[in-house]
């Protein structure tokens, strides 16, 4: 197959980017992206070219390091998919494909598709945990979960924290994360004591980081690669405003 | 000189642990504020070390190469966690994990460590759930298990098939807590590139900006690396791309011993190479071998798509070698099977490099529903990267470079042979001897890191409190930061006209030929040699664009690699060194008439340890006897 590149290039923060095209030829269908790229890469190397550089690790969906808006999509066409599972028998041999980092004010860009996500961190540090000290926790079968419950806890949990969510949104609101986080917490008896803190805390810091609000018009769901439903934004904002009421009746 | 010593404690297994504990001495909590610990990765093993030293109050600096500390490597694993908590009353116990162990690492690790991981194993499982990782449940709310290869019982929890990331998740939440409390410091997108020592001691770590390329002096009372494996040495691997062996070669290099290099798990289901540039194996985990199949044709020739092969003309070979434990054999042993299959000229698939693992028996029995509910991102997984739908039609398996169970040697304390440096985690070699067992993993590094350093480290610092904190300023992180700077200035003036990938590719195919899943002393004597070779067209021959002080991910290859070279040079030493087959070890030349691993007992119950003696040199080979009082040594049967 052979592809047309339409590339973000940026040397770094300070510097302006701009668009760069390319040809690629001889590709595979059976190649993932991230091989494509790799292997673009090698070409540019050895004709003496800068390598575009991109995140990954895992290269299976599950660290979240991977994250480019292609032709026009977080993660590219295919629903629930991370750009290092997206093969390139999904496009057309000849297309044009338009590679872009996440746009975002809230992550600033690094290097030409790299950008910097630390304000997710921001957020979970406002109180993205449960505060129990190591050690003297009693037998895990002591405290029964309604399956039920916790099979809707893991819906939220399978969060990767790419940030697609923020990406696909015009708002660049990061509704989405920090709900599925919050939502995790708040649904197990374990995270639920300090439900009403945390959810106070953790959208003080995303308003904070810059993240724009949500106005519910559902991308963050249609592109997010692990599925997590809307309905966990719902249930943030009950969280919410439920934690408001409390702490203005104390 | 370096002397090993494993420092096992005194008394009954079952008590060497608690006793010992109750006796190491402590540093009070005024004293701990004074005392500064480095943790050098935040996978499992080292985000908790560093939740936990932060929680006692030590000032605790973190380290990680990643942008963000939750997507350390253990985010990948899939399949679970064990712990003998006997819920499903079928005769687990602590003492059966550690046996499962011992035998499953085929007698060659030290018993007292594995019995105090396994001891500790329930002391996970109950801080995780308090944490709230949400690990699947039965019906009744209580915590749901299942059965993982080399075992009998089902003692193995999980979160889908996403049960490392929700362990981390788990574990970064508990380092969070520890950040935002002020106790511990994350340093993001920083390479470990060198370990400084002062009159002896571990004090620091020289670490390169990935963002800016500056070297950085970090200094400290003691060091801790929790930096996972090296799997990634054979280019090919389920391991994330970024894996290294390059923080622990550093401390090789200053006088930490590396322990069984050779030691190496082939995964026996990850699905198999497609094309010519792949550049990672994708891991279908253990858990599926629960309920499917693995099988291949009874015919050579055999043309007949999957589905269209009638049961008479199918071999189940694992369930027809191994009875007893069927299609849950342990990993060496499976992997083997398939090669030996393959090999034989029965492999599936365009290369012939394959074997099946069928789900059809199981769906027809469970329903399509129960199955997915078990495996449903897995079989995602595998049709999003082959465009198979496993529910229909067998996937498509083959082994691959997964696991190191060798790594640096380390005592009872986890403490290897420099001073105040700790491993923890799949960095270090202590628990699973020749073979790991599923599920033991994630169970060791949480282990390591919650339970067990959090005591040991202690006593080293209890006769620290008098060191002040110091200066970086010294000839010694001098000395260190210019070795770094020549090393990285070596790599960029060679400029020659081959990419740094393209070394790593073909130094990962002479290891996986020569220092496999079957390795012969010609075989290995010739990898030697190409190594060799490849190492010197390496420095003549790869070219690095761009400069040092800036974000340069082609340099962060490089310098992982020019570091592979080596270490794939002593893994090939210690397959040649030891004379024998034992568990991922299987030398041609060793073994029995049915084509199994035979041990040597005699010869070769020992750890072997490896001095640094300078590259291409040939490196000093320690010996730590191993003393079992407490199992037989066995053949190991699973038949
Ligand atoms: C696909 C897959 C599935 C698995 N499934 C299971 C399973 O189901 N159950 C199980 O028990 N085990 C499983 N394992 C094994 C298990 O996941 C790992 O052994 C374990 O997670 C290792 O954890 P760790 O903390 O030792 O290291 P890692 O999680 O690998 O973390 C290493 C850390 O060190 C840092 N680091 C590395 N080098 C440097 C450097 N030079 N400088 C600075 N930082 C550095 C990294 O940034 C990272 O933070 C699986 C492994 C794989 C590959
Ligand atoms: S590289 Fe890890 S999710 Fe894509």
């Amino acid at each position: 197959m052979n592809f047309k590149l339409k590339i973000w290039r940026q040397k770094n923060a300070a510097t302006k980017g701009k668009f760069e095209d390319y040809t690629l030829n001889d590709v595979s269908p059976e190649m993932s992206f991230l091989q494509m790229l790799d292997y673009f890469n090698d070409k540019l190397i050895t004709e003496g070219g800068q390598p575009v550089h991109f995140e990954h690790d895992c290269r299976e969906g599950i660290c979240g390091s991977c994250g480019l808006y292609i032709n026009g999509r977080p993660h590219g066409p295919l629903r629930n998919t991370t750009t290092c599972e997206l093969h390139m028998r999904e496009f057309e041999d000849g297309s044009t494909i338009v590679i872009e980092p996440w746009r975002s004010r809230a992550f600033p860009i690094i290097k030409d598709l790299v950008v910097d996500r630390s304000s997710f961190e921001e957020v979970m540090l406002a109180g993205g945990f449960v505060n129990i000290n190591t050690g003297g926790a009693l037998d895990a079968n002591t405290t029964p979960i309604n399956k039920k419950i916790s099979d809707r806890a893991f819906d939220a949990a399978v969060c990767i924290g790419c940030g697609a969510c923020v990406a696909a949104c015009k708002n660049s609101s990061a509704a989405l994360f920090v709900s599925a986080k919050v939502s995790q917490f708040a649904m197990l008896p374990q995270g639920k004591t300090e439900a009403a803190e945390r959810v106070e805390k953790m959208v003080a810091k995303m308003d904070d980081m810059g993240f724009g609000f949500c106005s519910n018009t559902y991308a963050c769901e249609f592109d997010c690669p692990k599925g997590i439903s809307v309905e966990f934004i719902a249930q943030m904002n009950r969280e919410f405003f439920s934690a408001k009421v409390c702490s203005h009746k104390k | 000189m370096i002397k090993l010593e494993s420092k096992i404690p005194q008394g009954p297994l079952a008590d060497k642990w608690n006793n010992y504990k109750s006796h190491l001495s402590l540093v009070s909590p005024a004293n701990k504020k004074k005392l500064d610990i480095i943790v050098v990765g935040t996978g499992l093993s080292g985000a908790s070390s560093a939740s936990a030293l932060g929680e006692l109050g030590y000032n605790v600096k973190v380290f990680c190469f990643q942008d963000s500390s939750r997507r350390a490597h253990s985010v990948a694993a899939q399949g679970g966690i064990n712990a003998a908590k006997n819920y499903k009353n079928d005769g687990d116990s602590v003492y059966r994990l550690f046996y499962d162990m011992i035998k499953g690492g085929d007698f060659r690790a030290r018993e007292a460590n594995v019995y105090r991981a396994a001891e500790v194993s329930n002391l996970v499982i109950d801080h995780f759930s308090a944490m709230g990782v949400p690990f699947a449940r039965d019906y009744g709310g209580g915590l749901d298990t299942r059965s993982f290869g080399g075992v009998q019982v089902s003692r193995t929890f999980y979160a889908k098939g996403q049960t490392g990331q929700q362990c981390l998740l788990g574990t970064y939440s508990s380092l969070n807590r520890q950040i935002a409390k002020g106790n511990v410091t994350l340093y993001t997108r920083r390479d470990m590139l060198d370990l400084v020592m002062v009159d002896g001691k571990a004090r620091g770590i020289i670490t390169r900006n990935l963002l800016t390329g500056e070297l950085e002096r970090h200094s400290a009372h003691a060091v801790v690396l929790a930096t996972g494996g090296y799997g990634t040495v054979f280019y090919l691997s389920t391991l994330a791309l970024g894996s290294n062996s390059s923080a622990a070669w550093a401390a090789h290099k200053k006088g930490a011993l590396f322990a069984n290099p050779s030691f190496i798990q082939i995964h026996p289901t990850s699905i198999p190479v497609l094309n010519d540039y792949q550049s990672k194996l994708t891991l279908m985990s253990e858990s599926l071998r629960n309920d499917g199949r693995v099988w291949v044709p009874k015919e050579k020739d055999e043309k007949r798509k999957p589905n269209d092969i009638p049961e008479e003309d199918r071999d189940y070979y694992l369930e027809r070698r191994y009875p007893a434990f069927g299609n849950l054999v342990p990993r060496d042993v499976a992997s083997r099977a398939a090669k030996e299959r393959c090999d034989a000229g029965y492999g599936v698939g365009d290369t012939g490099l394959s074997v099946y693992l069928d789900f059809k028996d199981a769906i027809n029995k469970q329903g399509e529903k129960v199955i997915a509910d078990k495996y449903g991102n897995l079989f995602e997984m595998y049709e999003k990267i082959t465009g198979i739908n496993p529910y229909r039609e067998p996937m498509r398996i083959y082994p691959a470079g997964h696991y190191t169970m060798g790594g640096l040697w380390v005592d009872y304390n986890l403490m290897t042979t420099i001073p105040g440096l700790y491993s923890v985690g799949e960095s270090n070699f202590s628990d699973h001897g020749a073979n790991r067992l599923g599920a033991s993993s994630l169970m060791q590094c949480s282990g390591d890191g919650y339970f067990i350093l959090p005591y040991t480290i202690g006593d080293y610092l209890s006769d620290e409190i008098r060191t002040p904190r110091f200066s970086t300023d010294t000839p010694e992180f001098e000395e260190a930061e210019k070795e770094v700077k020549e090393r990285i200035a070596r790599v960029m003036a060679v400029n020659g006209t081959q990419t740094v990938t393209s070394f790593h590719r073909r130094l990962g195919k002479i290891l996986w030929d020569s220092c496999g899943m079957v390795r012969s002393k010609e075989g290995l004597e010739k990898g030697i040699e190409m190594l060799d070779q490849l190492e010197e067209e390496f420095w003549k021959e790869v070219k690095v664009p761009g400069t040092a002080d800036e974000y340069n991910q082609e340099l962060e290859k490089a310098l992982r690699v020019a570091d592979f070279f080596e270490v794939g040079r002593l893994m090939c030493q210690d397959a040649l060194d030891r004379d024998e087959s034992c568990g991922a070890h299987f030398r041609e030349e060793f073994q029995s008439p049915q084509g199994e691993a035979q041990r040597n007992d005699a010869e070769f119950a020992h750890v072997s340890a490896y001095e640094y003696a300078g590259n291409k040199q040939k490196p000093v080979l320690h010996k730590e006897p191993l003393v079992f009082e407490n199992v037989e040594l066995k053949e190991r049967s699973y038949k």
